[in-house]
């Protein structure tokens, strides 16, 4: 016991640099983005006068007047522009007009010489029991909005949760396209990558090092590089057409770009080095004389392929697939350069939330919906691949 | 022995490595953010460089592509690592409100007086006036387009056509193909009616769209062929037409124009350099070099007046150009744009 405390805290300094990165980079933000989308401060924290009228509110009737002196209290009391600006965009998000309402209130409140005598004699907005019910849901500090809104969801009047109209939110739909175009990507990279992988493991010398080196120079050049090209490729004027119709074999351009096709394309391609190094990793490892050992014993070579070679290399390909797919879901660039509008994934939605309207409530909810997600599909991979055959 | 010094060898190195990590960085030059592309190659020319020159110290430069949460995120991290960006209306009208800029020292850029009214904020100095308008290859079409109804025209027309991904701009430009005449445009919009108006007749045209996200990519769509017109910043098209003798032309009618500013990040490190910045880009003498670049209006008055008249037909500010031209509804879109958006993107999925 007193020989091993000394070695624990040795291991544990040793682990140090691993946790503090893990903590900073990995934990922490990912804890603070969970967090985010389902806080809801902003407006608590600026109106609590306001907070204590609205809960003796029905929720239907027109403003009173006390509910309009506590909120212009509340409003004369708020000195920081930062926070006032948190709250403005939180019910501006929840009811569009609030923007303009809360500037143009705001600056009246500021107006000392003649002081409004009530909200509604600034903008008439404040009479409709709407705008009021907006801030009567923004005031408890922890929300499941955000993260109902990420999957099409939403609280009706009475507070039941229902489905949104189908034209204004499809969350639903592009998490289903993501996982699939992830799935078709992840199919194509498997097709190409495995003969690829068992060609280079088969080769020596030169040839080997040459096909190693075709998978990993492009993995070398930047994301943005490799995409670009693919847009020159494939573009209505490209090179790909362009070749196709000096060969006649195609009269008008074939629509290679701004659809499903081309993102398929360019991504399989970005991707590939994911899955052709770990089968490559793994077949290596495969003794060379387990083939000809299965051909001696009388198995044709397909058979000997199907029952030596595959099972053995099914964990490379397991775990190209498993690196591939996971990639693959997050992507942002190539669908957004390559693909139509009906190519976008999940990502493109979270950056509108994140950088177009700062509502990061809303980027974290759907963030945690695409970790749930890629978790539970993790699960599912470890435990196909815990019964597998080849591994012992 | 032999581990226990190794190990501490391992924790100095990543002591050592977390304090130069925490420690402050050297002070940051002056960084200068705007829209890339021939109009920030003008601008590095003729703002830019002088700048550096004058007071000796180098300005960097950087691009970006708009959004009022790329600014939100690096003044809500403290120390943000721009100083003077130039941003759209919107992100001006949005950042004020949230103090997420400083103010400008109007004294500085030398009174209020000298600017045009739409160009003077709390929060920003005008920087150009620009406009968004329909553009196509005068040598591939002889007879062009001349409203957006002959955008939305595909039989008369036929081709792709290419617009800026997302409601804002796109909304207004289908109610206008629609027939609302121009005046009426924000109206309709601001009625639940108008806004499913405005998206039935982008249902028409939009197995044709080919969507942009950064101003170049219209004019590389144009010049490959990709689309047969296009929305587009009017500057580029005809700074495209001078730097690559290309033949694109501007339909002026149907245009809307809106006025970018430069503004200060709220505690950036440089922000009373960046205050003599925008003062120097104010300097009417400089601001008179741009159109000669890239075909922007100028909200120094003074300016606008230098401007030779080659340079100034133009320019969305020359009163021909102007005569059918909208005005962007900055408050519409403060209010508008986060739910419009979210619909926007559900009609596109589909």
């Amino acid at each position: 016991m007193t020989a091993a405390a000394p070695r624990t805290v040795r291991s544990l300094l040793l682990l140090a640099p691993l946790l503090v990165f893990l903590l900073a980079f990995f934990v922490w933000p990912l804890f603070s983005m969970m967090s985010q989308s389902v806080s809801d401060t902003a407006v608590l924290r600026l109106l609590p006068r306001s907070a204590e009228v609205l809960a003796g509110w029905d929720r239907t009737s027109p403003p009173t007047l006390p509910m309009q002196q506590a909120l212009m209290e509340d409003l004369r009391a708020v000195d920081d522009d930062q926070a006032l600006g948190d709250m403005v965009r939180r019910l501006n998000s929840a009811r569009s007009g609030f923007r303009t309402l809360m500037g143009k209130t705001t600056s009246a409140l500021g107006d000392t010489d003649n002081p409004p005598a009530d909200l509604v004699s600034i903008d008439k907005r404040w009479g409709k029991p709407e705008f009021w019910l907006a801030i009567a849901d923004a005031l408890s500090p922890l929300t499941d909005r955000n993260l109902l809104a990420a999957l099409d969801l939403g609280r009706n009047a009475a507070g039941e949760i229902e489905h949104l109209p189908a034209d204004q939110s499809v969350n639903s739909v592009i998490l289903v396209r993501t996982f699939w175009i992830a799935a078709l990507v992840t199919f194509f990279c498997a097709a190409i990558g495995y003969p690829y992988a068992i060609i280079a493991a088969s080769l020596s010398g030169w040839k080997r090092d040459l096909m190693l080196a075709a998978v990993l120079l492009p993995l070398w050049t930047s994301l943005l590089v490799r995409t670009a090209a693919w847009f020159i490729l494939l573009q209505e004027q490209g090179l790909i057409n362009d070749l196709l119709r000096w060969l006649r074999l195609i009269d008008a351009p074939l629509p290679l770009i701004f659809n499903r096709t081309g993102v398929i394309i360019a991504m399989t391609h970005v991707l590939l080095p994911f899955m052709v190094l770990p089968i490559y990793s793994v077949l290596i490892t495969i003794p060379k004389n387990l083939m000809p050992a299965a051909a001696s014993l009388g198995a044709p070579p397909l058979r000997a392929f199907l029952r030596v070679l595959l099972p053995l290399s099914l964990r490379g390909v397991a775990s190209g697939g498993l690196l591939v797919f996971i990639s693959a879901i997050g992507y942002y660039i190539t669908p957004a350069l390559i693909g139509g509008p009906g190519d976008q994934m999940i990502s493109s939605i979270i950056a509108f939330y994140a950088t177009g309207s700062a509502n990061w409530g809303m980027a974290g909810a759907l963030g945690v919906v695409l970790l749930v997600a890629t978790l539970l599909l993790y699960s599912v991979y470890a435990r196909l691949s815990a019964d597998e055959p080849g591994r012992r | 022995m032999k581990t226990i010094l190794k190990s501490g060898i391992l924790a100095a190195a990543a002591l050592a490595l977390s304090a130069s990590l925490a420690a402050p960085s050297f002070a940051r030059d002056l960084t200068v953010v705007s829209w890339g592309g021939n109009y920030q190659d003008a601008q590095r020319e003729i703002y830019f460089k002088p700048f550096a020159e004058k007071t000796g110290k180098p300005v960097l430069d950087e691009a970006w592509d708009g959004g009022i949460g790329v600014i939100q995120s690096k003044v809500k991290a403290g120390a943000p690592n721009w100083d003077a960006v130039q941003v759209e209306s919107e992100e001006l009208a949005l950042g004020c409100a949230d103090g997420l800029y400083e103010k400008i020292d109007w004294d500085k850029m030398g009174g209020k007086d000298r600017f045009l009214d739409s160009a003077v904020n709390d929060c920003g100095v005008g920087a150009i006036v620009w406009s968004t308008a329909i553009a196509y290859d005068g040598d591939k079409l002889k007879e062009g387009p001349t409203s957006w109804a002959d955008f939305w025209n595909v039989e008369k027309f036929p081709g792709k056509r290419s617009l800026r991904k997302g409601p804002k701009y796109t909304l207004e430009f289908a109610l206008l193909a629609d027939g609302v005449p121009k005046d009426e445009i924000y109206d309709v919009l601001g009625t639940e009616e108008g806004v499913a108006r405005a998206f039935k007749k982008l249902d028409e045209l939009k197995p044709n769209i080919v969507w942009w996200e950064s101003g170049a990519q219209p004019l590389q769509f144009l010049a490959s062929g990709e689309v047969a017109m296009t929305s587009a910043y009017n500057g580029r098209i005809t700074g495209i037409n001078r730097t690559e003798g290309k033949n694109f032309k501007v339909v002026w009618p149907g245009s809307i124009y809106a006025v970018d500013s430069w503004v200060v990040l709220k505690d950036a490190e440089n922000k009373d350099a960046a205050q003599d910045f925008i003062a120097f880009a104010s300097e009417p003498d400089n601001q008179a070099k741009l159109p000669e670049f890239v075909a922007y209006g100028l909200p120094v008055k003074e300016a606008a007046a230098k401007v030779p008249e080659k340079f100034a037909k133009d320019l969305p500010t020359d009163p021909a150009n102007m005569t059918d031209a909208i005005s962007l509804d900055v408050d519409f879109w403060i209010d508008n744009a986060e739910t419009l958006t979210q619909r926007f993107n559900a009609w596109l999925a589909q």
